[in-house]
């Protein structure tokens, strides 16, 4: 058995290696995240305390965390966001158990704490943009990121329902004639129309992504703040050390 | 504070210690830039060990609650990441400075007689640091931190007859479990420091007792003035002390930069699917371990054979420890060593940091052709080097030290 783990372990070294170093197969689509967007950071949090909390918890994270960090005042926090008997200073778990959730889906929805670390922005950013029609599957949806992923398209009644697989990571064309553009990254034919537009939708998707983001690692600007005035130290502290060793070195030559 | 210092003195030798080690410890005058790497260990040390104990302080060493503890310091505890990143990043920041400071030594011959036990103590702290790190690395309980310590613990497997309850016994489980987490946990924060501070002690004794190498590979006590005193030398303090504040700041720089910037370092430094909790159902798409052991995980995979994959890769840590017996050369610095010298240690660079590129990487036929090229290549620079040392023409070393 054991020699068994041990071959296992020892091939799957040499050949897991192949699979991932290869990076993901799908194009992504490519966005630059700005988690010091307030506003953009606030409408990802409305956007996932909507859509995605019921199933995916954030069991790391504190809700007041979030609402000092998004400059979001208590009081409107606890009346807009916090369902029942929810307290502010308590981690974002949700009450869907895993024994359900495995029923329902297959395997349980991921904890999204971590998730952008994880996976990335743009792995989620296309991947919530990456649905399209597909009877074949239990939800009547399949992803071109996440191939035969169990998560139903939650966000369909805004995008709505692409009909073919939507083509992310493709640079934008403009016809030179024209001016319009004839290609670009998403959906080009809908199966079903959603109530935002693509570019409101794709907004939404960046917003959210943005706050994922935020979430995964909530000390970010804290850190570049400090660590910007922690370098302008040091450099200070350069200029002192470099001519006191001048001064003691000195009388050496 | 002179009368305080007379009463402890009286009863401990503090002044003549401090003599010993600092105000009169004669240091060659000539060091260069690869001379700061010794004392960037030191600051690094230190670093980790007051880090760790803050992080011990809220870290939970449990199979159910590590991932989450580590979370807990990064979100809840006050600049827990900071403390966290500084600990993560001392990580690799130590091993930058340690292959910097071993690579200071094979240039210069600092190995050579009368430094013998100065180099093994030197490999030893390199040894204990490697189990160190890899004991660290289980600690936040990620799918990397799972998967690596499953891999690198079955290699133990490998082993006839003994190997499968070799590796039974070093996880004390049949898996890679809670169990292992608590002694892994204990390995690290109480017994493997204990064991890394005695060897520093001791490395940094036995240098003291036979004094510092320079660039030049002259001996400076060769050459003595009436006093005593080394002509070349000079007092460690304060010459040294000043001289390495600037070595050191240049460090902190860099090293704050990657603290408080990327800690993450692409994915070198902390590896992405950690962010992730370990799960023992569900293996990663790509087991790599951190980048300070892939040239050894390289020569690993470069042997069809697991259980010689397994010799090779120990064989190359091992063939250091007798490097001050395979140097025949009659001079220790580079400098004056003939042109095989030279290009042997480019050689064994260049083979080192590509192994050390094909341990990341996934591995194709080619690649792995390459890995086993540049094995032979590293292990070539020991097994040959009794020989290019006595029969490559050495310049003549100066009396004394040059610059």
């Amino acid at each position: 058995m054991i020699k068994k783990i041990a071959l296992v372990s020892l091939l799957s070294i040499c050949s897991l290696g192949a699979l991932a170093a290869g990076g993901p197969s799908v194009p992504l689509d490519h966005i630059k995240t700005n988690i010091s967007d307030n506003e953009s950071l606030q409408n990802g949090l409305s956007t996932f305390m909507n859509y995605c909390f019921g199933c995916h918890a954030m069991q790391y994270a504190r809700y007041e965390r979030a609402a000092t960090d998004l400059g979001i005042p208590q009081n409107v926090f606890e009346e807009n966001i916090l369902v029942g008997e929810t307290k502010i200073g308590q981690l974002m778990n949700i009450s869907m158990s895993t024994d359900q959730a495995k029923l329902w889906f297959g395997s349980p929805p991921p904890d999204l704490t971590l998730n952008a670390r994880l996976r990335g922005p743009d792995w989620i950013y296309s991947y919530l943009r990456g649905f399209y029609l597909d009877p074949k599957r239990p939800y009547g949806v399949n992803n071109v990121v996440f191939k035969d992923v169990g998560m139903p398209h939650v966000l369909a009644d805004l995008q709505g329902v692409c009909a073919e697989e939507p083509q992310l990571g493709v640079e934008p064309e403009v016809d030179p004639l024209s001016g319009n553009i004839v290609k670009q990254s998403g959906c080009n034919e809908f199966a079903k129309e959603g109530a935002l537009s693509s570019k409101e939708y794709d907004t939404l998707i960046y917003d959210l992504v943005n706050f994922l983001t935020y979430v995964g690692e909530p000390s970010r600007l804290d850190s570049e703040r400090i660590g910007r005035n922690v370098l302008i130290f040091l450099a200070f502290l350069f200029v002192f050390v470099y001519f006191l060793n001048k001064e003691y070195w000195r009388e050496l030559h | 504070m002179q009368k305080l210092i007379n009463w402890i003195d009286e009863r401990l030798p503090i002044v003549e210690a401090f003599e010993n080690h600092m105000s009169k410890y004669y240091a060659p005058k000539n060091f260069n830039v690869w001379y700061i790497f010794g004392v960037l260990s030191m600051v690094v040390l230190v670093n980790q060990l007051l880090t760790g104990i803050w992080l011990t302080m809220s870290y939970n060493p449990t199979a159910e609650g590590a991932f989450a503890s580590v979370e807990y310091i990064m979100r809840d505890v006050e600049y827990g990441w900071l403390l966290r990143y500084l600990h993560s990043t001392g990580a690799s920041a130590f091993f930058v400075v340690v292959y910097l400071h071993m690579f200071r030594g094979l240039m210069y011959g600092s190995y050579k007689k009368p430094r013998e036990l100065i180099w093994i103590f030197g490999m030893t702290i390199y040894l204990a640091l490697m189990a160190e790190a890899f004991m660290g690395y289980l600690l936040p309980w990620g799918q990397m931190s799972y998967w690596g310590a499953q891999v690198i613990v079955n290699l133990f497997g490998a082993i006839p007859f003994i190997g499968e309850d070799l590796s039974l016994w070093i996880r004390g489980d049949y898996l890679i479990s809670g169990i292992t987490l608590n002694r892994f946990f204990a390995l690290h924060v109480v017994a493997l420091p204990i064991v890394i501070l005695a060897l520093v002690v001791l490395h940094i004794l036995a240098l003291h007792t036979v004094g510092s190498n320079n660039p030049d590979g002259v001996e400076i006590k060769k050459n003595k003035d009436e006093n005593g005193i080394p002509k070349d030398g000079i007092p460690f303090h304060p010459f040294y002390t000043v001289h390495d504040l600037v070595g050191i700041v240049v460090f902190l720089f860099v090293f704050c930069g990657v603290v408080f910037f990327f800690p993450e370092m692409g994915g070198y430094f902390i590896e992405k699917p950690n962010f992730e909790p370990a799960n023992p159902l569900k293996t990663p798409d790509h087991i790599a371990p951190v980048w300070y052991f892939t040239p050894f995980y390289a020569m690993l995979r470069a042997v069809p054979d697991a259980f010689l994959g397994v010799v090779v890769m120990g064989a190359a840590i091992a063939i250091l420890f007798v490097l001050p017996w395979l140097d025949k050369s009659p001079v220790k610095s580079i400098r004056y060593k003939g042109w095989i010298s030279k290009v042997a240690l480019v050689l064994l660079v260049v083979s080192f940091a590509v192994l050390g590129y094909l341990g990341v990487v996934v591995a194709t036929p080619e690649r792995t052709m390459w890995a086993r090229i540049l094995t032979v290549v590293y292990f070539a620079y020991f097994i040959l080097m009794p020989w290019f040392t006595t029969v490559e023409k050495t310049k003549p070393v100066p009396e004394r030290v040059t610059g």
